[in-house]
């Protein structure tokens, strides 16, 4: 049932939104921004484990960066300090061009091996950096198929 | 007896909004304003400048903070410096304008930022979660209320994060729901109502500055003021005499007198737990300071080291703002907007629900 999609635009279009699946945050090293990299099992027929788990430690090396604290950012905080944070209503700092480097990631991932497969990414800064929201998409041609959602109905036999 | 069906409310069903069937083309009658999230947002914050500026539903004591501190610089900068600049150095005034800057700027930062807010969940991961947390639990038939408590372990410490009924989420560690502004915030200090804000993660900074600054402000105006009542009341004139020739000074002494204190202790308590990377809140509850005796239990957080606490906590990258204030509410799927909304197709089912049950319970009757 490989539903094939050439770009993001058809996925959008002629594909209807079948369930989403989330993946939580990690708190185990604190509490900087890191996803779980377990892999999900309703993504299990959808996308090859290894391909998923480069893209969450992909984001989380991403983040792991913007929240370093070293030398940069100590630079950054001081001169910050001096000028009463008013620098930070002028200048971009440094978190903030690393989140846009992840939105052009994630697009990036969407377009080349996400969308192909029926799947799209939901940056987690919209998601207030909680879940990494994956919605599943299936073909409106293939209704039949039960696309994996664990919906509980008992109607009658 | 009649075989009714009864089927089982599906959570997923009830957060999403009810399939509805193709939007049937209805001719637009006027083009409706996109509105932006901070229109629509949950929480008790209000917004200005089209959802530049955040502040606290209730601004507290703000008003009389900044109040205070300006009249009391006012009064110092007319009435004191003049008198000091002319007996002592001209730095006085420029120490002072540095400080009321500091002051006043680091003010309106501490209230006029976000601290932290997280988003609350929407209803697609809500009903993830709560499929999360019945499973373990079985059947649903007996209502039991789930365990509403997720354990995890950080730096060989057990941390509890506890689930938020009103935000539906489970807070991340060290992040507390506040009930004035109802909202959770990350890194949760205090709700301090001098600045009609929460104090959390991304606002501390400017709160330590402002305290900081202000107890060094109040220390110096109190100790020009004694100054210059001292040098007036030199060469036999006494204190009366300089009270009455600067009776401005006489308020500024009470005021500063009574508020270095509170200031100055404030300030020694926060650097306290800057040094210590804890928070208020942490260290009111004593969460990590082994109360219970288990000897085991210290701060997770914290580096070990006075001077890397003090720097992660003081000169750490700026998190960004999560609540997206001046974004626009998408219009394709109604997940963004207000509670009130999502609530409505619970209770239509629960209508839905009771009348088949009465349906039931009178086919069954007669």
């Amino acid at each position: 049932m490989a539903t094939e999609f050439h770009n993001l635009q058809e996925l959008r279009h002629s594909a209807s939104l079948a369930n989403k699946v989330f993946i939580q945050r990690d708190y185990t090293d604190g509490t900087v921004c890191k996803f779980q990299t377990k892999f999900p099992s309703e993504l299990d027929s959808r996308i090859e484990r290894t391909l998923f788990e480069d893209t969450v430690k992909t984001l989380n090396n991403y983040y792991a960066e913007a929240e370093k604290i070293g030398g940069q950012s100590y630079l950054e905080g001081c001169l910050a300090c001096l000028t009463v944070y008013l620098i930070f209503l002028c200048i971009e700092t440094r978190y903030e061009k690393v989140l846009k480097k992840i939105s052009r990631y994630i697009q990036e991932q969407n377009e080349k091996v996400y969308a192909p497969r029926g799947l799209l990414i939901t940056d987690p800064i919209e998601r207030g950096m909680r879940v990494i929201e994956i919605s599943v998409y299936e073909d409106r041609g293939s209704s039949g198929s039960s696309s994996g959602s664990s919906t509980t109905s008992s109607s009658g036999r | 007896m009649k075989n009714l069906d009864y089927q089982q409310i599906d959570p997923q069903a009830l957060a999403t909004p009810t399939p509805t069937p193709p939007p049937r083309p209805l001719p637009e009658h006027k083009p409706r304003r996109a509105r932006r999230k901070w229109e629509v947002f949950p929480g008790k914050n209000r917004f200005c400048c089209d959802g530049r500026v955040i502040v606290a539903r209730q601004c507290g004591v703000l008003p009389l903070t900044l109040g205070l501190i300006v009249l009391t610089s006012g009064l110092f900068f007319i009435f004191d410096c003049p008198f000091l600049v002319e007996h002592l150095t001209g730095c006085i005034p420029v120490i002072g304008g540095v400080l009321f800057v500091f002051v006043i700027i680091s003010l309106l930062q501490t209230s006029f930022t976000d601290p932290g807010i997280l988003p609350r969940a929407t209803p697609e991961e809500a009903a993830d979660i709560e499929k999360q947390i019945d499973n373990p639990t079985g059947s649903s038939s007996s209502y039991r209320p789930p365990p509403r408590t997720k354990e995890v372990v950080i730096n060989q410490q057990v941390v509890k994060l506890k689930y938020c009924f009103t935000c539906k989420i489970f807070r991340p560690p060290r992040t507390s729901h506040c009930s004035l502004c109802d909202n959770c915030v990350e890194r949760f200090d205090h709700h301090c109502p001098w600045v009609g804000n929460c104090v959390g993660k991304r606002n501390y900074r400017f709160f330590y500055t402002f305290i900081v600054s202000l107890s060094f402000l109040t220390a110096f105006i109190f100790g020009c003021v004694t100054t210059h009542l001292a040098l007036r009341s030199q060469g036999g004139n006494g204190l009366v005499f300089a009270l009455q020739a600067s009776p401005a000074s006489a308020l500024e002494l009470v005021v500063c007198f009574f508020s270095v204190w509170s200031i100055l202790g404030l300030s020694g308590f926060h650097t306290y737990l800057v040094a210590t990377n804890l928070t208020t809140n942490e260290d009111i509850k004593g969460s990590w300071s082994g109360k219970s005796g288990n000897e085991d239990v210290g701060n997770p957080y914290s580096y070990n080291s006075i001077i890397k606490n003090c720097c992660s906590v003081l000169c750490g990258p700026m998190p960004p703002s999560l609540i997206d204030r001046r974004g626009f509410v998408p219009s394709d799927d109604s997940v963004q907007t207000s509670p009130v909304e999502i609530d409505l197709p619970a209770a239509k089912n629960d209508t839905n629900m009771e009348r088949d049950c009465l349906d039931f319970a009178l086919s069954c009757a007669g």
